[in-house]
Formats: C-alpha cells, structure tokens, sequence
C-alpha cells in the first residue's frame, strides 16, 4: 500500500475526513459524544504532525483529489503557512474540545436545567467537529471555489454554536452573524463570478501563474476581499462581532473568536501576499494598513469602556486584528525576518491567549454567575489557576516580554521603523497601552480580595475547567522564547512567498 | 455575446436590489428573502457565464457546477436562518409585525 507511506501526499486529507466522520457518529450517538469527538482531535494533532514532518523533510507537496488534475479538479497543498495555522486549529481545537467537556459537565451537574443543558452538549458536539472539519479544509484548499464551501461550512456551523445558548440575546446575535456571514460569502461567490470569467481557472496556483493585471481580475480581487473581510471584522465591518462571540457559551467563544476569523484572514493573506500578488498596490496596501490601525485604536477603547468581561474580551478580539492588517503595508520591507511570517506568527500567539482569555472568562461566570467587571472581586480566592491563566493570556496580548504577542508587535515596530514608516510604529505603542489599561482594569479586580470575603471552597473542582486555558496561556507566553520553531516552518515551507519577497529568511 | 450581457446585467441588476433590502430593512424574513434574492443574482451570472449559442461549441460544466452547489448551501443556509428567526420571534417578548396569536408557545415550553 503506497496510500500509508509517509511520503504519500494522501495523508493530507485526514485532516478533512476525520473531523467529519467524527461529526456525523456525534450526531448518530447520543453517549459517547465526548470521547470520538476527543479521539477526532487527537487524530487530527497527530496527523498534522505528521504533515509538519512531511513538509520538513520533502517540502511544499500537492494532492489531486481523486487524481484530476488542476484545472478541472481541487488540488490540496500543504506549506509553511497552511501547516502552521494548522497546527494552531489542532492545538487549540484539542484544548477547547477538553474544556468544553469541563464546562458542560459542570452545567449538567447543576441539577435545575441538567435537561437543557445535556441538549446543549448533544448538539456541541457535532457542530464543532463540523466547524473544525470546514477550517482544515480550508487552510488546505488550493482552489478559489472550494475556499467558497468550506468558508460556508464554516459559517453555517459557527452561527448555530453561537445560537446554542438559547438566550434571546444570542439568538439575535447569530441570526446577525448569520446573515453577515451569509453576505461575506455571497460577495466573495460574485467575485469568483468574475475571476472566473476573466482567467476561466480556479486553481489558485494557475491564477498565480496568469498573474493577469486587467479590470476583471481587480473586481474580482476587490469583492473577494471585501466579502472575507466581512467575515474577519476588520474595523468598520466588525459590528457584528461583539455580540455574537459574547453572547455565545464559554467553549464556542473561544472557538469564534481564536480560529473562526483566522480562517478568512487566512484566505485574505494568501491572496494578498501570494496568488494576486503582482495585483496589489502599495494605496490598497496602505489602505489595509489604515483600517488596521483604527481598529486596533477603536477596539482598544471600546475594551475598555465594557462593563461585561466577556464583551471586553470580544473587543479585544476587533482590536488584536487590527494588528495582523497593520502588518500589510509593511509586508515589503526586508528586516531580516519578512513581514508576512509575522502575521501567521501573531495570529498564531492572538489564537492561543484569546481562547485561553474566553475560556477563563466562562469559567469566572460559571463561578459567579454574572461576568460584571465592577463585582469580579475576590475570584482569585476559589480559581487561583484560572485567574493566572488570565494573567497570562493578558500579558500575550499587551505585548510583554516573553510572550509571543512580544515578538509579533517588536517585529513590527522595527519594521516600520526600518522603513522610516514611524506612524506605524506609534499605532502599535499606543495600541499595547490601551490593552494594558483594559487587561489591568479586570486583573486588578481579579487578584484583589477584599476584606472580610468569605474564603469559601464549596464548588466542586472541575481540572478540566481550569487547566486548558492555563495551557493555552503558557503555549501563547513560552511562543515567545520558540518563535524560531514556526519561522522555521513558514521558511522551510514556503518557496512562492520567499520568491516573491526576494532577501528570504535567515 | 449581447445575450450574456443582458443576463449578466439582470444578475447584478438582482444582487444590487436584494443587497439594497437586506441593509435597510428590519424585518428577518424580508432580510432572508433579501439575501435569497443576492444568492439567484450570483448564480444568473454564473449560468450566464456558461452560456453558448446552440452550435458554437461545447458549454462550459464548471459554472454550472457551481451554482449547483452554491444552490445546496443557499437552501441550508436559508433553512437555518428561518429556524433562527422563528426562534426568535418565539423567545423575545416584543412581537414583530404580522405575528399570529393563535400560533403561540407559552414561554415555558421553549426553554
């Protein structure tokens, strides 16, 4: 059997398959849920290890599904950033996928709503094997109009999670989510439309190979990015956002808020840095770069103006985007280390401390029942692990050293420096002040035990509540000592984008 | 050639109108209708797109392909938004216009 040899570029459809066969078995049994859904996760880490083997040992590979070959059929291709933001849907998948088994058998051994509760989980379940099924696919896809499918999958699975708390307020949310995602989409589909005319190809490596320069591919460029920028909430378009990652459960927060929108930022960067490459502009770039900063600005502000704690990390979530965009105008500057490695890597560390920040804070309102920052007093008390977890993920997201928000936004500092580009630079300063004023704002309040707090340790423990998070935090601080680790893995991976960006990685 | 032309136009004509309708109208199933509207303009365009006089070669199946599967996921995608609007017009207290009252859930039941 030549499939199962290591060498086989085969294997790169596990990634896809084995989330959806856990999918569909979650949703034909009803006990038993947690562990295929568990075995599907763990599965699926191990696969993309050994993809990440693979792609040290012989490079970028291909894999024409069912054997047509590209312009007819859908090519898959694993590379550097593909298998990186690989890597951080299936660590981050394994850890909210443990967390949420804590989170739900913490609200089901509350006996008064056990029943709704248990419906909640029943349906949890398949829904995120599908979700993670739909962004594998994704990031392995190498054709436009597979990208249109999986963003759907996506889409559809991650609005009926936000919808599972049942709440009026988070049914309207993903009805909103819905309906923008829905319009993200369908922009994106008319942008196809017109690629499709213009080249007749889909394939993104053929329609690199064009690199056609006419009206129609900068219409269909344009709708593209707009309909996935819709879908990552770059700054006027992320109204949506807060409520619908808010109002959501503790897990599915996290799930939305950590690789959701990485998804379509992904495809956004693959077309900017990659296949349109010889398209873009250096206003349109700027442009991005300008949306970036304000919402980085924006973001930041309105964190800090929320009274609710998970509203405030929802906003956090519009302003650590801003830099990955603040990251595009830069993308050209040659500081040793290129700019567009630094975008996956700061995606890459946002991804690890804001699904540890929302796992936290569902905790804290599991613990208290309200998440109202002004009452937040005293929870050190009885969730000594899931408070540090916050600190952490609070430190990778104002920057401090060691974390790998650190690198990301140095990187970026002596980019633009470099490129005596400074008002970058002062976006990015002014941006980590502001989230250490939000950060600190809860922390204060979290570490703080006021006199006379009834120490009480009456709450069942639950490990598998506290410690994803914790993990998750440590992974996103200790990015910052291995930040070679995945550069490595983008350079050795990645022969186009090198090419494009000549001077290369050391 | 004037034949996709004036298809393609009608398309985006659709997907102008149905965009028009989904921001400024409140109401959700005028929003799914709305959105609805977007998705057959996209594929009208598509269909266009193939189109080949009788006898002047072979059509092309891609686009048809497409709207085939951009078909499927509108009509799930549209199912989920109506169970979702359905669920909100249930739970929420304050009812949308043309809510029947014969047709109501006492609030116990639907949690």
């Amino acid at each position: 059997m030549t499939v199962f040899q290591f060498s086989s570029p085969a294997w790169m459809v596990c990634p896809v398959i084995l989330p959806l066969i856990a999918g569909l078995f979650c949703f034909l049994f009803s006990h038993r849920t947690f562990a295929i859904a568990l075995a599907a996760a763990l599965a699926n880490l191990l696969v993309v290890c050994l993809l990440t083997g693979q792609l040290l040992v012989f490079g970028p590979m291909r894999c024409h599904m069912g054997g047509w070959q590209p312009p007819l059929g859908i090519t898959l291709r694993t590379d550097g950033p593909a298998l990186l933001m690989l890597l951080m849907t299936a660590v981050t998948g394994l850890a909210i996928t443990l967390y949420a088994k804590g989170y739900f058998s913490y609200r089901i051994s509350d006996p008064r709503r056990a029943g709704r509760h248990q419906r909640q989980q029943r349906y949890f379940w398949p829904l995120w094997m599908l979700l993670l099924a739909g962004l594998n696919g994704l990031f392995l896809s190498n054709d436009v109009f597979n990208v249109y499918v999986t963003l759907e999958l996506i889409g559809i699975s991650a609005a009926s999670l936000a919808a599972l708390s049942g709440k009026p307020a988070s049914l309207l949310a993903s009805f909103r989510y819905l309906l923008v995602s829905l319009l993200g989409s369908l922009t994106y589909l008319l942008g196809i439309v017109f690629l499709y005319r213009s080249n007749g190809v889909l394939d993104l490596d053929l329609l690199q190979n064009l690199a056609a320069n006419g009206l129609g591919i900068r219409t269909a460029l344009a709708l593209m990015s707009v309909g996935l920028l819709l879908k990552t909430a770059l700054f006027p378009l992320h109204f949506w956002l807060p409520p619908a990652h808010a109002n959501a459960l503790a897990p599915v927060s996290a799930i939305l808020s950590a690789l959701v929108v990485k998804g379509s930022f992904y495809m956004l960067f693959r077309f900017w840095f990659e296949t349109f490459q010889s398209t873009i502009t250096l206003p349109a770039l700027n442009f991005m770069g300008f949306l970036g900063a304000v919402a980085v600005l924006w973001g930041a502000v309105q964190a800090i103006r929320q009274h609710r704690l998970k509203l405030m990390v929802a906003y956090s979530t519009v302003s650590q985007l801003g830099y990955l965009f603040i990251a595009f105008p830069l993308a050209g500057v040659d500081g040793g280390i290129p700019v567009w490695s630094i975008v996956i890597f700061m995606a890459l560390a946002h991804a690890c401390a804001k699904s540890a920040m929302f796992m936290a804070a569902g905790t804290v309102f599991l613990h208290l029942g309200h998440d109202r920052i002004k009452d937040l007093s005293g929870v050190r008390a009885s969730l000594p692990i899931t408070v540090f977890a916050y600190g952490i993920a609070g430190v990778s997201l104002m920057g401090l050293p060691p974390s790998g928000g650190f690198v990301g936004k140095w990187l970026l500092l002596t980019a633009s420096l470099g490129s005596s580009q400074w008002w970058w630079a002062l976006v990015v300063i002014t941006g980590s002040l502001l989230a250490s004023i939000y950060v600190f704002r809860v922390m204060s309040r979290l570490f703080v035990i006021p006199e006379g707090f009834p120490l009480k340790k009456s709450e069942p423990h639950f490990r598998l509540l506290e410690w994803p998070a914790m993990v998750l935090a440590l992974i996103s601080l200790f990015l910052g000592l291995a930040a070679s680790w995945p550069l490595y893995i983008l350079a050795h991976g990645t022969t186009t984008l090198a090419k494009v960006f000549a001077g290369g990685l050391p | 050639m004037i034949t996709t032309l004036i298809y393609s136009l009608t398309g985006l004509i659709l997907f102008g109108m149905g965009f028009f309708t989904l921001i400024i109208h409140s109401h959700p199933l005028r929003k799914i209708l709305a959105v609805n509207v977007m998705s057959t303009g996209v594929f009208l365009i598509l269909v266009a797109t193939a189109y080949i006089p009788l006898g002047e070669g072979e059509i092309d199946p891609v686009p048809h392909a497409m709207v085939l599967t951009g078909i499927v996921v509108s009509v799930s995608v549209t199912a989920l938004a109506l169970i979702l609007a359905c669920r909100i017009q249930e739970t929420s207290n304050s009812s949308l216009p043309g809510r029947k009252q014969q047709g109501e859930v006492p609030e116990e039941s639907i949690r």
